[in-house]
């Protein structure tokens, strides 16, 4: 019975590999913002230019150092591109009330939402933290990434600029 | 208690269903999405007597799982499998096997959402209710049930549960109802829209029912609990206050006493461009809560009560004296500064300096013994006593020197009662500094390397630690890292022991491979706000994540 179940899991993630491959709308959930407010993923809206979704923790090291970088450089991909950045706080009530002495005290300009009971972290299929999405204009998923090293932003920068003229950013 | 392996019949059935569905809608152009995550841990386990890791008689252990989620408009279904061959050491051993412990269906329009099978869900902060997973610790609590969640108008959000909960590859004997309110006022009436001040509101019931089979006491059958919350959010000020009542609810970890049990938290948080602080306090009394009164350590809790303490990521500071929250009694406080010197000032140099410094203690509360001893104790409600379980002092600097150089430079003052915490006797309370030097420098575009000092000075215990990791990062996709700990101060010689691993991973978009071999160190390891002990090993571990 095992072997059967491993087999037909398998089956369907081979068969179905073109759903998974194709790209996939952002799932609408529920999340939190830093006002307290319920805002709906499905409200995430960047006129017609890219949005990149940041999943992160207060506590995650690599992940604060990803969105400090972007933060330097962030006013020059807007200017270039209009890119959006939505940070994902996925802190639970341990941390989640430093999330915004955080943000305000690193000085960063991102949209950012709480997601304390993981609810978009499982929608989206996230391990571990940091991992990024790029959305398209009609919020498609095209791109993901997991963890950050020092200098992937500049790689990230690429496909944005790429999806804005209207490339493909598959790298299959 | 059933088991979940007795349910391969349903769960093929299950598959089938997906199967069909995918089927069908796959020549449509609205095919719906499949989409989901892996992951595999494996390792092979050397001997190595001089740290006491176990002999492995598998040679190879692993753990393994993956989601798999169908997602077509307003319809989500999903399931995840399981496989632990065997389970890996550090994991409780109640992780045996494989099956289909996670699946649920699930759908939802604007006002309502309504799930059936297994699911998570948080009431306010937790506080008396949370069902959360850290596949890493191998902690799952999921419920497994029917929850619905309904808006029924704008800032007005209605929660209710009725569930089991899995308690590793069964379910817990207790049923818990839970059902949660909150009112968000600014989004409720029109005219508070604009207002300055925001103002929400929640509560929550929650009961566990779990027969009484006992032959000597009686048992209360239904222990209920409750929960009111408020949050005022002003500007840069914001306020975040709740209250738990549990009724008596004798249990395996108070000793089966028939008190009450509360519990208190207090959040403020003032802050702007560049600056922010934190103070908060907590009070716990009594406060454990499961859906089995029979169940210890890990597993069937009901509540989530995390340590009031800065959630550390360096190593010796995360791994060696960890606090760790006691349910049945604590009151702590924690305060927090960051601020961000500015650019262009002296200290601030050409890129600012950040500085954070935090201060957190946690007592024991004072227990006075009561005439009716089925009562246990009773405790003044803002007294703690005098006894230190845990202090933390901080602070931490970090400083961009040029376009290519960082520095994070972290001083830490600990006090570690190692009784109390790891609930053992005759070691005492543990009195420890620390510092970290962590550098990280960009050799070339794409190429940097870091290098990560630690050290932790104590003369108690196992004496001082030195620890050095040096990480090489080839953007996008490969690191390099080796790291040594060293317990260098160790009164028994032969136990100087080197730490030595060697770490190697390899990232492709939502795909990562990393490989460690080496001598891991015994210890609690602590991520995502929970701690597990991890027992010494020493061998070749592989991890293969995918999100999909």
């Amino acid at each position: 019975m095992k072997i059967l179940t491993l087999s037909l899991l398998l089956l369907v993630s081979f068969s179905k590999a073109q759903v998974i491959d194709n790209k996939r709308p952002m799932p609408a959930v529920d999340l939190k913002s830093l006002e307290g407010a319920v805002v709906n993923t499905s409200t995430f809206d960047n006129n017609d230019a890219p949005i990149v979704i940041s999943f992160w923790a207060t506590w995650c090291k690599p992940c604060v150092t990803e969105l400090t970088n972007i933060a330097e450089v962030y006013e020059e991909w807007q200017k270039e591109t209009g890119v959006k950045i939505i940070a994902i706080s996925i802190d639970d009530a341990r941390n989640q009330s430093k999330v915004a002495p955080f943000v305000n005290g690193k000085g960063w300009d991102y949209e950012v939402y709480l997601d304390p009971n993981a609810d978009l972290k499982r929608a989206m299929n996230v391990n571990l933290v940091p991992h990024t999405f790029l959305l398209d204009k009609d919020n498609q998923i095209v791109w993901q990434h997991n963890s950050y090293a020092e200098g992937d932003e500049e790689h990230l920068f690429e496909l944005i600029k790429k999806l804005v003229a209207g490339q493909e950013v598959s790298e299959k | 208690m059933r088991t979940i392996f007795s349910l391969k019949s349903e769960v093929v059935l299950c598959f089938i269903f997906f199967l069909s569905i995918s089927e069908s809608f796959a020549q449509q152009q609205n095919a719906g999405e499949l989409h989901g995550n892996f992951q595999l841990d494996a390792q092979y386990y050397n001997k190595d007597s001089l740290i006491g890791a176990p002999v492995v008689p598998e040679k190879v252990l692993t753990n393994g799982f993956m989601n798999l989620w169908y997602t077509r408009g307003a319809f989500s279904a999903g399931i995840r499998y399981e496989s632990y061959l065997n389970v890996m050491q550090g994991f409780d051993p109640r992780y045996r096997g494989t099956g289909v412990p996670f699946r649920f269906a699930s759908y939802q329009n604007e006002q309502l959402e309504a799930t059936v099978g297994n699911f998570y869900e948080q009431f306010g902060g937790g506080l008396i209710l949370r069902a959360y997973e850290e596949r890493g610790l191998g902690y799952d609590n999921a419920f497994e049930g029917v929850r619905v969640r309904y808006q029924p108008v704008k800032g007005l959000y209605l929660k209710g549960l009725i569930a089991r909960q899995r308690t590793f590859f069964s379910l817990s004997p207790g049923i818990v109802r839970g059902f949660d309110g909150e009112i968000n006022f600014n989004e409720l009436i029109s005219s508070l829209a604009d207002k300055k001040t925001a103002v929400i509101i929640g509560g929550s019931i929650v009961s566990r029912f779990q027969t009484d089979q006992d032959p000597i006491y009686n048992l209360p059958e239904n222990v209920g609990a409750f929960e009111g919350r408020m949050n005022i959010i002003r500007g840069k000020f914001n306020l975040l206050a709740e209250y738990g009542y549990k009724y008596n609810d004798p249990n395996a970890t108070n000793g089966f006493i028939y008190k009450e049990g509360q519990a208190l938290s207090i959040t403020s948080t003032y802050s702007t461009k560049g600056f922010g602080l934190l103070l908060a306090a907590k009070r716990l009394d009594n406060f454990d809560f499961r859906s089995d009164r029979t169940a210890a350590g890990i597993g069937a809790n009901i509540n989530f009560l995390p340590a009031l303490t800065r959630q550390h990521t360096y190593n010796l500071p995360a791994t060696i004296y960890p606090y760790a929250t006691q349910p049945n009694g604590e009151m702590g406080f924690q305060a927090e500064m960051t601020y961000k010197i500015k650019k262009g000032s002296k200290l601030g140099g050409k890129y600012g300096t950040e500085v954070t410094v935090n201060f957190s203690g946690t007592n024991g509360i004072i227990k006075r013994s009561v005439d009716n001893d089925t009562l246990g104790y009773s405790s003044p409600f803002l007294k703690a006593s005098k006894e230190m379980f845990f202090r933390d002092f901080h602070i931490e600097i970090h400083k961009k020197i040029n376009a290519n150089l960082k520095v994070n430079l972290m001083y830490l003052n600990w006090v570690y009662n190692k009784d109390v915490v790891q609930g053992l006797a005759g070691f005492g309370t543990i009195y420890a500094n620390m510092g970290v030097l962590d550098i990280s420098y960009k050799l070339a575009k794409r190429h940097t390397i870091r290098l990560e000092t630690q050290a932790l000075f104590t003369k108690q215990d196992m004496g001082s630690w030195a620890m050095a990791l040096l990480e090489y990062t080839f953007s996008p996709s490969w690191f390099v890292a080796v790291l040594d700990q060293y317990n260098y101060g160790n009164s028994n010689e032969t136990l100087r022991i080197h730490y030595v691993t060697g770490n190697t991973g390899y990232n492709y978009k939502g795909n990562r491979i990393m490989l460690q071999y080496g001598r891991q160190r015994a210890g609690i390891f602590c991520v995502g706000g929970v701690c597990r002990n991890v027992p010494a090993s020493n061998g070749l571990s592989i991890s293969i994540l995918s999100s999909f």
